[in-house]
C-alpha cells in the first residue's frame, strides 16, 4: 500500500504526441493521447505491476517515469521533488537511482562492446568509482545475476537471450538504483527462460529492497511478481488494487474480460472461469471514444458511460486502496457478463 | 494419434530435415512422426529452435530444396508429399492444405489490397473471373467477421489493426475450402482479448468444415484451450505425445514438466519462485549426445547407468501416448508426484 511518502508520486500524468500533417504549412493537426491523466504511486520497495494490451501507454508511462520523455501534462515527483519538466542538470543525481530493464535484449546492448564495458557504463557515466575498481563491481554484479565473473571480457554475441537479459540487469543494478523501470523485461524470452529471469527480478527485489515498475502484458507473470497492479486502457489506468484484490475481485468489467482471456495450461474441459468474449479492437488513442473509453467494446454501456467519464475511485464494496474507474462496477460472485454473441457481424 | 480408429488425413513419418550451412550440419528436425484425422487439432509445443516451423514449411514444401536433405515420408490424403513435382504441390497449396503464418503484416503484400490477395489463391484454383473472386473474398472476411466487407475488401494491409489482418490471413487460408491447415504461432503476436477471438474463430470454423488443423505453439494455454491432441518437440525430435488431457494432466517427459512448472498462473501460489528449467536449448548444429536435453535435466542422474548422456531414449508410443525418456515408469510416478499435488488439489 503506498504510504505518506512514496518514492514516486505521479498525479495526472499525461503525454500526447503531436500529429504534423497539412500542407504547404506543417502544424500540428491532432495528438496521439497515449497517456491521459495517470494517478499512483510506488513505495519503496515495492512492485507495483502495469497491464495492459499493446497500445494502451502503459510502456510511455515507464518512458514517462525514467523521464526518457517529457510529459505533457500532470506531475511527476520523486522523494518530493517535482521532475516532471526538470533539465538534465537537475535529472542528473536523480537518473542514478532510476534506472531502466528493456524489451529486446538484443538490441538494448551494444555489440561492439564487451560485457565489462557494458556493465560499467553507467558508473562511467556518473563518474563513481567503488571501492576495489569498477572492475571488481562489475564482477560482482555478474555474480549477482548468476552469470560467470570469467565473462568479463565477452561480446553480446556470445550469450543467449537469457543471458543477455541477466547482462542487461546487471547494467541496472549497477548504480544501486531504488527504482527500476521493466519493460516487458521476459516478453522476449523462451518460456522455459522467461521463469529464469522472473525469478532473478524477485530475487534481486528482495536482496536489496529495490522498488520496481513493472510492464508487461502477461497477466500471470505481473501476478507473480506485483504487490500491487494497475490495469491500463488507452492511456487510462481503469482499475488498481492489491494484487489479491485486483486478481480475487475484480471490478471492471475490462479487468475481468481480460483475466477471462488467458487461456490456462488445464486439461479440464470445463475452463476454471467463464470466458467474456470483447468485440472488436482497441479504437484509436488519436481519437478515443468519449466519456468511459472502454464504452464501445462493453456490454455494459449506457448514454452515462458515453457523457461522463468515470472517475477512478473506491467504489462500493472495494477495499482501501481498491480503485475502479467504471460507472457500472462489477459485483463480487456474479456471473461475469453474457457471452456475447459469436455472430461474425458483432466484431466491430 | 490416439484416435486409432478414425483414418488420420495427414501423416508424417519419421522425418528428418537437414540443412547444410557453412557451420556444419543442422538437424533441425530429427526423426519425427505424427498423424492428424480430420476435424481433429493436433497441438505443436516447443521453444524456438525445437524444429516446429520447419517441420510444417516442409508439409507444405516451402523449404529450399537446394540446401535440404528431407528423409521420410509425408502422406496427405494418402499421397506422398516429398517426392511430388513442384507442380502438384502448387495443386495442393492454398487448395487442399494451407497455412497461417505469425507475422501477418510481414506475410501480406503491402501493394494489393485485401480482396485481391484472397481473391488470388481462389482464381488460381478454380479459375473464377475476377469479378467472382472478388465476390469470393467478400464473403470469405464476413466468414472471419471483418465488419463491412464489402468496403473492407478493397483496403490494403496497413489499414487494418493486428488482430484484422491475422482474420484475413485466415480468410486467405480458408478460401478454397481446404482440408488441412497449418497454424503456425497465429496468435503470439496478438492481444489476449484479440486472441481469444481468433482461436473461437478457428474452432467455429474447423467444426462447420471438418478441417484437421495442425497448431504450433509455445504457449501451453492456448494448447488446453484448442488441441485434441499434443506433440511436444525438444531439439528437433518429439519428447512426448499424447492427448491433451493425457498430456497436461499426467506429463510422462522432464521437459514437458518443466515447461509446465516455470509458468506462473492465474491462481497458483505467488509467494513461491518458480521452478524455471536451467540452462538454454540446445545447439542443433552440435546437438547433446544421448538424450537432448539431458544437460537440462534434472532427472537424468537418477537413471541407473547414465545412459542419458550416451543413449538416444526410443519413444515408444502405445495407444497414441508415449515418452521418450530413461526414466522407468516407476521412478516417474515417484518424481513426478509433486506436479500432480500441486496442480490438480
Amino acid at each position: 500500500m503506498s504510504n505518506a511518502n512514496p518514492l514516486l508520486d505521479v498525479s495526472g500524468l499525461t503525454k500526447h504526441f503531436p500529429i504534423r500533417g497539412g500542407f504547404p504549412i506543417r502544424r500540428t493537426v491532432g495528438a496521439v493521447q497515449a497517456v491521459d491523466g495517470l494517478d499512483f504511486s510506488v513505495a519503496e520497495g515495492e512492485s507495483l505491476g502495469l497491464v495492459g494490451e499493446s497500445g494502451c501507454g502503459k510502456s510511455t508511462t515507464g518512458r514517462l517515469i525514467t523521464r526518457l520523455l517529457e510529459p505533457t501534462g500532470g506531475k511527476v515527483s520523486y522523494r518530493g521533488q517535482d521532475i516532471t519538466h526538470a533539465g538534465r542538470k537537475e535529472l542528473a543525481p536523480i537518473r542514478s537511482e532510476i534506472q531502466m530493464i528493456f524489451q529486446d535484449p538484443y538490441a538494448s546492448l551494444n555489440p561492439r562492446q564487451t560485457v565489462g564495458k557494458i556493465i560499467a557504463g553507467p558508473m562511467e557515466i556518473n563518474d563513481i568509482n567503488p571501492a576495489g575498481g569498477r572492475e571488481k563491481r562489475v564482477r560482482e554484479l555478474l555474480e549477482i545475476v548468476g552469470l560467470n565473473p570469467e565473462h568479463y571480457n565477452r561480446f553480446p554475441h556470445e550469450f543467449s537471450g537469457g543471458q543477455r537479459q541477466r547482462i542487461g540487469v546487471a547494467r541496472a543494478l549497477a548504480l544501486e538504483p531504488k527504482l527500476i523501470v521493466a519493460d516487458e523485461p521476459v516478453s522476449a524470452l523462451d518460456v522455459s527462460i522467461q521463469a529464469q529471469v522472473v525469478n532473478l527480478l524477485q530475487q534481486v527485489q528482495k536482496d536489496l529492497g529495490i522498488a520496481f515498475v513493472f510492464i508487461a502484458h502477461d497477466l500471470a507473470i505481473v501476478r507473480h511478481f506485483s504487490q500491487r497492479v494497475a490495469v491500463m486502457y488507452l492511456g487510462k489506468i481503469v482499475e488498481i488494487a492489491d494484487r489479491d484484490d485486483l486478481y480475487g475481485n475484480p471490478r471492471h468489467p475490462y479487468t475481468r474480460a481480460l483475466l477471462s482471456a488467458v487461456p490456462e495450461a488445464t486439461a479440464d474441459d470445463v475452463p476454471a472461469r467463464e470466458r467474456i468474449l470483447l468485440k472488436g479492437d482497441v479504437p484509436s488513442p488519436i481519437n478515443p471514444p468519449s466519456g468511459c473509453r472502454f464504452r464501445t467494446r462493453c456490454w455494459k454501456a449506457t448514454d452515462k458511460c458515453a457523457s461522463e467519464a468515470p472517475p477512478l475511485v473506491q467504489v462500493e464494496g472495494n477495499k482501501p486502496g481498491h480503485l475502479t474507474a467504471c460507472h457500472y462496477p462489477e459485483t463480487e460472485g456474479t456471473v461475469p457478463a453474457p457471452r456475447l454473441s459469436k455472430d461474425p457481424q458483432a466484431a466491430v | 494419434m490416439t484416435s486409432t480408429d478414425q483414418q488420420s488425413f495427414l501423416s508424417v513419418r519419421d522425418l528428418k530435415v537437414h540443412f547444410s550451412t557453412e557451420d556444419g550440419i543442422v538437424k533441425a528436425v530429427d526423426g519425427l512422426s505424427f498423424d492428424v484425422a480430420k476435424g481433429k487439432t493436433l497441438g505443436i509445443v516447443g521453444e524456438s529452435g525445437s524444429g516446429k516451423s520447419v517441420t510444417n514449411l516442409t508439409i507444405l514444401g516451402l523449404h529450399d530444396r537446394a540446401r535440404t536433405a528431407i528423409d521420410g515420408e509425408i502422406l496427405l490424403d494418402g499421397k506422398e508429399l516429398l517426392t511430388a513435382s513442384e507442380r502438384e504441390l502448387e495443386r495442393l497449396r492454398g487448395n487442399k492444405m494451407a497455412m497461417i503464418f505469425q507475422d501477418a503484416l510481414a506475410s501480406l503484400s503491402p501493394y494489393h489490397t485485401i480482396g485481391k490477395q484472397i481473391g488470388e489463391t481462389y482464381r488460381k484454383h478454380t479459375g473464377a473471373s475476377k469479378k467472382e473472386a472478388r465476390a469470393r473474398a467478400v464473403e470469405m472476411l464476413k466468414r472471419v467477421g471483418i465488419p463491412q466487407p464489402d468496403v473492407r475488401v478493397d483496403d490494403y494491409p496497413h489499414q487494418f489493426s493486428g488482430g484484422m489482418r491475422q482474420r484475413a490471413m485466415i480468410a486467405m487460408a480458408l478460401v478454397c475450402d481446404p482440408e488441412l491447415l497449418i497454424a503456425d504461432e497465429p496468435t503470439t503476436a496478438l492481444d489476449v482479448t484479440v486472441q481469444a477471438q481468433i482461436m473461437d474463430l478457428l474452432k467455429d470454423l474447423q467444426q462447420e468444415f471438418g478441417t484437421a488443423i495442425v497448431f504450433i505453439t509455445h504457449d501451453l494455454g492456448v494448447i488446453a484451450d484448442i488441441a485434441d491432441d499434443v506433440l511436444v518437440m525438444y531439439g528437433g525430435r518429439c519428447v512426448e505425445r499424447g492427448t491433451k488431457k493425457e498430456v497436461l494432466r499426467s506429463p510422462q517427459h522432464p521437459y514437458t514438466l518443466g515447461l509446465m512448472n516455470s509458468m506462473p498462473s492465474l491462481d497458483g501460489p505467488v509467494d513461491v519462485p518458480l521452478s524455471p528449467i536451467p540452462g538454454s536449448p540446445p545447439s542443433l548444429l552440435n546437438p547433446p549426445s544421448g538424450c537432448r536435453f539431458h544437460p537440462r535435466c534434472t532427472f537424468a542422474e537418477k537413471v541407473a547407468g547414465g545412459f542419458c548422456s550416451t543413449e538416444q531414449p526410443a519413444l515408444e508410443v502405445v495407444a497414441g501416448r508415449g515418452s521418450a525418456c530413461h526414466l522407468t515408469p516407476d521412478q516417474r510416478r515417484e518424481f513426478f508426484a509433486d506436479f500432480a499435488v500441486a496442480r490438480h488439489n
